[in-house]
């Protein structure tokens, strides 16, 4: 039997595949469908009246509205600040560089505590701003801030890299060719870096929409208007509610794996253009 | 065969007497999964028990700590905690170690004297200084322009006892009816501005934030934000009803059993009702149960009528259900 067999330049691939599917399952496949056989518990009625519920329906709103607004402003500022660190070199470059990944490493509790006391009606800021009628702390806003905050690096850290990649030159050449500076940017630097910028926006995002720490100390988790997703979880298992919470908590996870893999195809579809 | 390759006899001997010793007595360590605001009286507590344990037992015994939020610590020991020893802020939650994980009998809380509540507190309102809002009973906390802070009832355990101890005042405001008391809680929670997770949250909001003019807290909590941020800045007002707030204690059979520590586990929970450890409680502002340490201690604690859970609400399950469970009263509040 003649059975065509594709010959690979690179040895291994059984053994490095069987290894990779292996620990994906392991790390994290597995838990995620204990979190399925969990929820299987509820029958479908219950299942569909414990996501639909109002509350649960307003903290859908928030939690990816919110998420996906500071994962825009992200991708503005986060884009600025990688073009910075890329393409200039001043004095304390390597601080700042070093800056941006303090969101990485800072307990999320930490971050929610200290910007809370920063925008909270007595704070540094948050003293500034409520003579303007700008309330920060405990609104949606603040929620806003606190995703913000931890979402930052994801873009900067996957934008610079294909910025540092990207010659000067091409830039030059553009220039020489004759585009003006504006031309230069979102003819020849936006459209290269465009997957990245998307790729990092999107991990801020999912970032921000499992978000629970840094958030529930600024939210003030008002039920209808401030209560994120993450804290109506943590609410049912507060109850021993094991089933519900992870009913809520598939929700979750099939809404971010949808987006997720829509921007993956949306990426894909854009570099085969 | 030479002589000194035999130890001396003395040395053989002194190793049998400590052999022996040892074997008599055992060395133990135990796991008190506790709540957050009793971190520094189990610190003390725990020594003052070992210390007592060893004298009369001999052997070493360590006792360690691990506090968190109420329900929290009780979904840690359902998921596998070693906790040799449950000391919580409600029943309800213990109630859920036999419920959901059968990790100890239904009738655990009639094994100890007093519901299994050596100490006990209850629900108190703190004030900035001056009292410039005028508060004196849980009426004026419905009050147009009084901001209220109070943890969420649905995520800390303390704050249902706020809750039930508003919601017993509401009802004899009242008269008895429950929709009168619905409206009357509904009022109070729409003076509410911020819902933190648990009450250490609310306290920090409170004291540290500058936000609200009142502070619905447990009397323990009240007193040690006094001794903490200064008297100068802060009172402590009694209002006319509040509730008997009883944190159990409770063995885990499960635990006990496996590990082979259910005699020091007895004897550390009985600890608890003997002077020594009334008097620690007090010291760190629980209410003593026994009367001659109460006594002692009667000028710290005003004198408030208070409602017992068990009679006025019928017990947690049914407090739990009424009250706190998804479509209960608190829920209500802010349906649409």
């Amino acid at each position: 039997m003649a059975r065509s067999r594709q010959i690979r330049v690179l040895p291994g691939f059984g053994l490095s595949l069987g290894f990779t599917v292996a620990y994906l399952g392991l790390i994290v496949l597995i838990p995620l469908a204990s979190v399925f056989l969990k929820s299987a518990t509820l029958d479908w009625g219950a299942f569909w009246a414990t996501v639909t519920a109002p509350r649960v329906l307003a903290s859908y709103r928030l939690t990816f509205g919110v998420s996906f607004l500071a994962a825009l402003v992200n991708g503005v500022f986060g884009f600025l600040v990688a073009w910075v660190l890329a393409r200039y070199s001043f004095p304390g470059r390597r601080l700042v560089d070093a800056l941006v990944d303090l969101p990485f490493a800072l307990p999320t509790a930490v971050a929610g505590i200290a910007l809370t006391a920063i925008y909270a009606p007595n704070g540094w800021i948050g003293r500034l701003l409520e003579p303007l009628g700008i309330r920060v702390a405990f609104t949606p806003l603040g929620v806003g801030v606190a995703l913000v905050f931890i979402g930052l690096p994801f873009v900067v850290r996957t934008v610079q890299p294909v910025l540092e990649d990207l010659d000067a030159e091409i830039e030059e050449a553009a220039a020489s060719l004759g585009a003006d500076r504006w031309q230069t940017v979102t003819r020849v630097v936006l459209p290269t870096l465009a997957p990245s910028l998307v790729t990092g926006m999107a991990m801020a995002f999912a970032r921000a929409v499992g978000e629970y720490g840094s958030v529930v100390f600024i939210s003030g988790n008002m039920p209808m208007k401030t209560e994120i997703t993450p804290l109506l979880i943590v609410t049912k298992l507060e109850q021993f509610d094991y089933a519900g919470a992870t009913a809520i908590a598939v929700v979750m996870l099939a809404v971010s794996f949808a987006l997720l893999l829509l921007v993956n195809v949306l990426q894909s579809w854009s570099s085969r253009r | 065969m030479k002589p000194h390759s035999t130890p001396p006899r003395g040395a053989l001997a002194a190793l049998a007497a400590l052999w022996a010793s040892a074997a008599g007595a055992a060395d133990f360590t135990l796991l008190n999964a506790s709540y957050d605001p009793t971190r520094e009286f189990y610190a003390e507590y725990n020594a003052a028990f070992a210390r007592q344990w060893q004298a009369s037992h001999g052997g070493r015994l360590t006792v360690n700590q691990s506090h968190g939020g109420s329900g929290k610590q009780a979904r840690s020991v359902l998921e596998g905690l070693e906790a040799d020893v449950v000391t919580l802020a409600l029943a309800y939650d213990i109630d859920a170690l036999h419920r959901v994980g059968g990790l100890l009998p239904a009738d655990w809380q009639s094994r100890l004297p007093d519901n299994s509540a050596p100490y006990t507190s209850t629900i108190v309102l703190l004030v900035r200084k001056g009292n410039p809002k005028g508060i004196r009973d849980w009426d004026d906390l419905v009050k147009p322009g009084v901001a209220v802070i109070t943890p969420n009832p649905k995520t800390s355990g303390g704050a249902r006892w706020n809750y039930l101890a508003a919601w017993a005042y509401a009802t004899r405001a009242a008269g008895g009816d429950e929709a009168g008391a619905r409206a009357f809680i509904q009022a109070l929670f729409k003076n509410v501005p911020v819902l933190d997770s648990g009450a250490r949250g609310s306290t920090t909001t409170f004291l540290q934030r500058g936000i609200g003019d009142v502070l619905i807290s447990w009397e323990n909590e009240a007193f040690l934000a006094l001794r903490e941020f200064g008297a100068d800045r802060f009172e402590i007002v009694a209002p006319s009803l509040s509730i008997l707030a009883e944190p159990p204690v409770a063995i885990v059979d499960k635990v006990v059993d496996r590990r082979g520590t259910r005699a020091v586990a007895e004897a550390y929970l009985k600890h608890l009702y003997s002077e020594e450890g009334q008097e620690l409680a007090a010291k760190h502002f629980y209410r003593p149960r026994l009367a001659s340490v109460a006594a002692k201690h009667a000028d710290r604690f005003p004198r408030i009528p208070m409602v017992e859970i068990g009679r006025e609400f019928g017990g947690w399950a049914k407090a739990q259900a009424v009250h706190f469970s998804d479509g209960g009263t608190f829920d209500r509040i802010y349906a649409r």
